[in-house]
């Protein structure tokens, strides 16, 4: 019998949002992505539901993960940011943000909010990539309309951004 | 023709308009918006490639708890019609109904479970009891044309079928001059065949829909669709309702290539809200998409070409033999197209095409990005190329010799037109040479050793191929624009054109600040909304910017006179001529008043008036943009992998209305045409199920699998385009494979005249040539 069909309590959880805390009845069977969606975070899409398209792109405790492979069960506890969460204080752009509206990288946009949380973790684990590291750190993320070329334009220019910023702090 | 110096927002790299709520994640595509409550709608789907269904049990389906409707083929209206969301009357054949006793491809429609939830709906699908009497299956288009071959369509009620009993959804035959003549005169003839396979469009947003009742009893469907009129139009059709009575309103749209120029979806969900009376959601999951979405048309391209000893075309035959799959949208209209996009590319005086459309039982083809232009493209390059080499010409000089140029006219145009007899065509405006040197200068090729690998197992060539494409469809495509004066200045542009992630939002709102002098933050785009916006044919056709473009400057200049009328009150007697400059209204004395200070009067002076102007526009004009693909590969020869290492496309698109998005779109059409050349590919097992519906082992290109294309604008001012546009949404799709196909010749000397080149395919070439 399939997991969805079996008779399983209903579950809660605790899990933290975009900084907001969330105390939620979950089923066994319901996936992060349904979850967040549920929760009222739309920018999660659904491209495929199997993994492999990348669009519903979120970071889990830090780490981006495809969210339809994850169950809610197991994120009880866990931290969780999607691009609506991103933006400074809900206002100023995040750079990365900022240099995919410059660069003109989003055309139908469905696969852009995943692509961001990707390269928001990409510039976080290596502030200075070339472009063929960009081209590696999003290969799970499938865009239908760019080419790529003007995505990697943008992550590129944002880490040129988050760089002049984190050396303005410094000053 | 506007001097481009003087322009001030058209030819600007701007942002697009919704990139801002794009990069927040904003709620705007249809599934976002779904009201609560609403119930899920799953179709069964067939097992079957043909079968007949003989019984549907529902009674245990209908016992599940949620569970609150089950529709079949017994319970609902039957009226053939088309998916193609084309104008009235469709030229594609009315050969599909909403729910059908029998099935034609695997996937085809069952019956349909309408639940509380999507889980229940799909419980309910499972509970389902079909008895089917399986028939036999065909899934060539040369098989399906053979006597005995498994009739497809044998139902009386379907129209428009070319022959049903032979499986021929649809023919076309054309002849400019006399080409056997020219075969019989010529004193070398050369002929090959190519064959190209079954692709899909794999929008990121699936198909997906919503309805519901309004207040008024009156019905709406959101939808993710190229084509809201068409969709309101063929709703009301096939559901027996005034079309007064339909509202379509298209959100934001996750991508369409064509795929959403079909109404796969909406038919059903208005019936089933029409049926229960409250909101309904339908949706494609990505398998879904694989087994019943649309594909690009599979054909074998035949050519025979004549020519004269100097190497001079003097005949030119083309015949196509198609397979629509197991319903004819576009059945009709996209194998034309794959003989009038390419065809008139080289000069001849004798000229045939002729093309067969069969239906198959594998999934359905329909309009999708190129429109039959890639396959006859994919043809026509690689004979021109095997021709050129055959004469011992330069592959280039070959062609330069028999292009079409400037000043040409297009004898195929006038015959075939949109499933009918076309226009005349007089090439005005054609920048190929400045394509092809800027393409063939970006890719000059490296021929170096690959480091760490012996260099004789690997090889590198350079190869090209040319196109040209069309602008809209002349005769049909029809585009509205309304624009509406608000206090302070800014202008409401409504229109029917549908942005489906193109910019077309961003590019008509930028030409519209143009004429009317104000900045493109001062122009709020809405579209589109069958109850708001004026009529627009959809976006399809490579039609948006040049047709519906018009239509907004057109409406603009309009505005822009009644707000000329009011500033020359203001000024009073000392107007005299009143020029426009950038916003402001100047009388010969001097004297500016600026558009808002205008449009703040025409609300509170003392002639107080709404301005709000509408324009429409159509034309038989179709100014074809021209492209040079130059692309450099490295073939594999243990694996028979090939690579694409270097690749530019470069189009005279007579005028890019914003270049950053003009460059996406050729950027995103090269990607796409490199999929289609080396990775993409739908298998089928002997039963018809396509053995590869995900998007794990249907390889669309991802970011690794690419170089950084190369994307060169040139432009030259199309006369009759507005700020001089033809298109560049479609065309760099079209020559992406031939160009691939022809640097694999120059590198090994193999002829590939199949697509795609996967691994496999190529190994066994290289093997059969013995490289």
């Amino acid at each position: 019998m399939p997991l969805h069909e079996r008779q399983v309590p209903d579950l809660k959880i605790k899990i933290s949002v975009n900084d907001r805390a969330f105390d939620v009845e979950i089923s066994a069977g319901e996936t992060l992505l349904d979850l967040l969606r549920r929760l009222g975070f739309k920018s999660v899409k659904h491209g495929c539901d199997t993994g492999n398209c990348g669009a519903c792109t979120v970071l889990l405790d830090g780490r981006p993960v495809a969210s339809c492979l994850i169950l809610a069960p197991q994120v009880d506890g866990s931290t969780i940011l999607t691009v609506e969460g991103l933006a400074i204080c809900g206002k100023q752009l995040h750079p990365v943000q900022e240099a995919f509206i410059e660069t003109g990288a989003p055309q139908c946009g469905f696969c852009t909010p995943g692509m961001i949380m990707t390269a928001v973790s990409l510039l976080s684990e290596n502030p200075d990539p070339t472009r063929d590291e960009i081209r590696h750190g999003i290969a799970g993320n499938i865009c239908r309309c760019s080419g790529y070329v003007k995505v990697v334009d943008a992550i590129e220019s944002a880490a040129k951004k988050l760089c002049d910023r984190d050396a303005g702090h410094d000053e | 023709m506007t001097n481009k110096a003087d322009l001030r927002v058209v030819s600007r790299r701007l942002p697009k308009v919704d990139a801002g709520a794009i990069v927040k994640g904003a709620p705007h595509y249809t599934l976002d918006m779904v009201p609560a409550g609403a119930l899920y709608a799953k179709v069964l789907r067939s097992p079957h490639a043909h079968a007949r269904i003989k019984s549907i049990e529902c009674d245990r389906a209908m016992d599940v708890p949620g569970v609150m409707l089950v529709l079949t083929h017994e319970d609902v209206p039957r009226v053939p019609f088309t998916t193609a969301g084309q104008n009235f009357p469709e030229p594609s054949p009315y050969d599909t109904v909403m729910l059908d006793n029998k099935v034609r491809l695997v996937g085809d429609r069952v019956a349909v479970v309408v639940a509380t939830d999507e889980l229940t709906a799909e419980r309910g699908c499972k509970l389902l009891e079909v008895d089917y009497e399986v028939l036999p299956v065909v899934m060539d288009a040369r098989d399906a044309i053979r006597e005995g071959a498994p009739i497809i369509h044998d139902e009386t009620d379907s129209q428009g079928i070319h022959d049903a009993g032979s499986n021929l959804a649809a023919r076309v035959e054309v002849e400019v001059g006399d080409v056997e003549k020219g075969f019989s005169q010529a004193d070398q003839v050369f002929e090959h065949t190519y064959s190209v396979h079954y692709v899909q469009h794999v929008t990121m947003e699936p198909h997906v829909c919503f309805s519901y009742l309004d207040s008024s009893n009156r019905l709406v469907i959101v939808t993710a669709t190229q084509v809201p009129f068409h969709v309101r139009r063929i709703v009301a059709r096939v559901n027996q309702v005034p079309i007064s009575r339909i509202r379509v309103i298209k959100p934001r749209i996750g991508g369409g290539f064509g795929g959403k120029q079909e109404i796969i979806l909406e038919d059903l969900c208005a019936h089933l809200t029409l049926r229960t009376g409250k909101p309904v959601v339908m949706e494609l999951k990505r398998d879904e998409e694989f087994y019943c979405g649309r594909t690009r048309h599979p054909q074998y391209v035949t050519f025979k070409t004549g020519l004269t000893r100097d190497g001079t075309i003097i005949a030119n035959e083309m015949r196509v033999m198609a397979n629509t799959g197991a319903y004819g949208s576009h059945g009709l209209t996209v194998p034309s197209n794959t003989g009038s996009k390419s065809l008139p590319l080289y000069k001849s005086p004798n000229l045939r095409y002729v093309a067969d459309v069969a239906y198959t039982n594998l999934p359905v083809a329909g309009a999708m990005r190129g429109y039959g232009a890639p396959q006859g493209y994919f043809g026509l390059e690689s004979h021109m190329d095997e021709i050129a080499h055959s004469l011992g010409m330069d592959p280039l000089e070959f062609r330069r010799k028999n292009l079409v140029k400037q000043g040409d006219t297009d004898p195929i145009a006038a015959k075939l037109g949109e499933g009918k007899e076309g226009f005349e065509r007089t090439i005005r405006t054609c920048g190929l040479d400045e394509c092809i040197e800027l393409a063939s200068r970006a890719v000059p090729g490296s021929g170096d050793t690959p480091s760490g690998i012996p260099y004789d197992r690997k090889k590198r060539a350079v190869g090209f191929a040319v196109c040209m494409h069309g602008t809209g469809i002349p005769g049909d495509d029809m585009a509205g624009a309304t624009i509406k004066v608000n206090e302070d200045g800014s202008f409401n542009l409504l229109i029917g054109a549908t942005d489906l992630g193109t910019g077309s939002d961003t590019v008509l709102a930028q030409m519209a600040a143009e004429v009317l002098g104000v900045g493109l933050e001062d122009i709020i785009v809405y579209s589109s909304d069958t109850d708001s916006t004026p009529f627009d044919v959809g976006a399809y056709g490579s039609s948006t910017t040049y047709v519906s473009g018009t239509a907004v400057v057109q409406a603009a200049e309009k505005v822009r006179e009644r707000l000329k009328e009011v500033a020359l009150e203001l000024m009073g007697d000392d107007a005299g001529d009143m020029g426009f400059d950038h916003g402001f209204f100047v009388s010969s004395s001097g004297r500016r008043i600026h558009v808002k200070e205008a449009a703040l009067k025409s609300f509170y002076g003392e002639d107080k008036q709404q301005i709000a102007e509408s324009a429409s526009f159509m034309t038989v004009d179709c100014p074809p943009p021209f492209c040079a693909c130059f692309v450099e590969v490295e073939i594999d020869l243990d694996t028979g992998r090939v690579r694409v290492i270097d690749i530019a496309s470069a189009v005279d698109l007579g005028r890019a209305i914003n270049p950053t998005l003009a460059e996406g779109q050729i950027v995103g059409s090269v990607a796409m045409g490199i999929g289609y050349a080396l990775s993409e590919e739908m298998t089928f097992s002997d039963s018809g199920k396509m053995l590869n519906a995900s998007l794990m082992d249907y390889k669309v290109p991802a970011s690794v699998d690419l170089p950084d294309i190369k994307a060169f604008l040139v432009e030259t001012d199309e006369p009759s385009g507005p700020f001089g546009v033809k298109s560049v949404g479609e065309i760099c799709v079209d020559n992406v494979a031939p160009a691939i196909a022809n640097a694999i010749y120059n590198a090994t000397g193999v002829r590939l005249r199949q697509l795609p080149f996967t691994p496999e395919r190529v190994l066994n070439a290289l093997k059969e040539a013995g490289v």
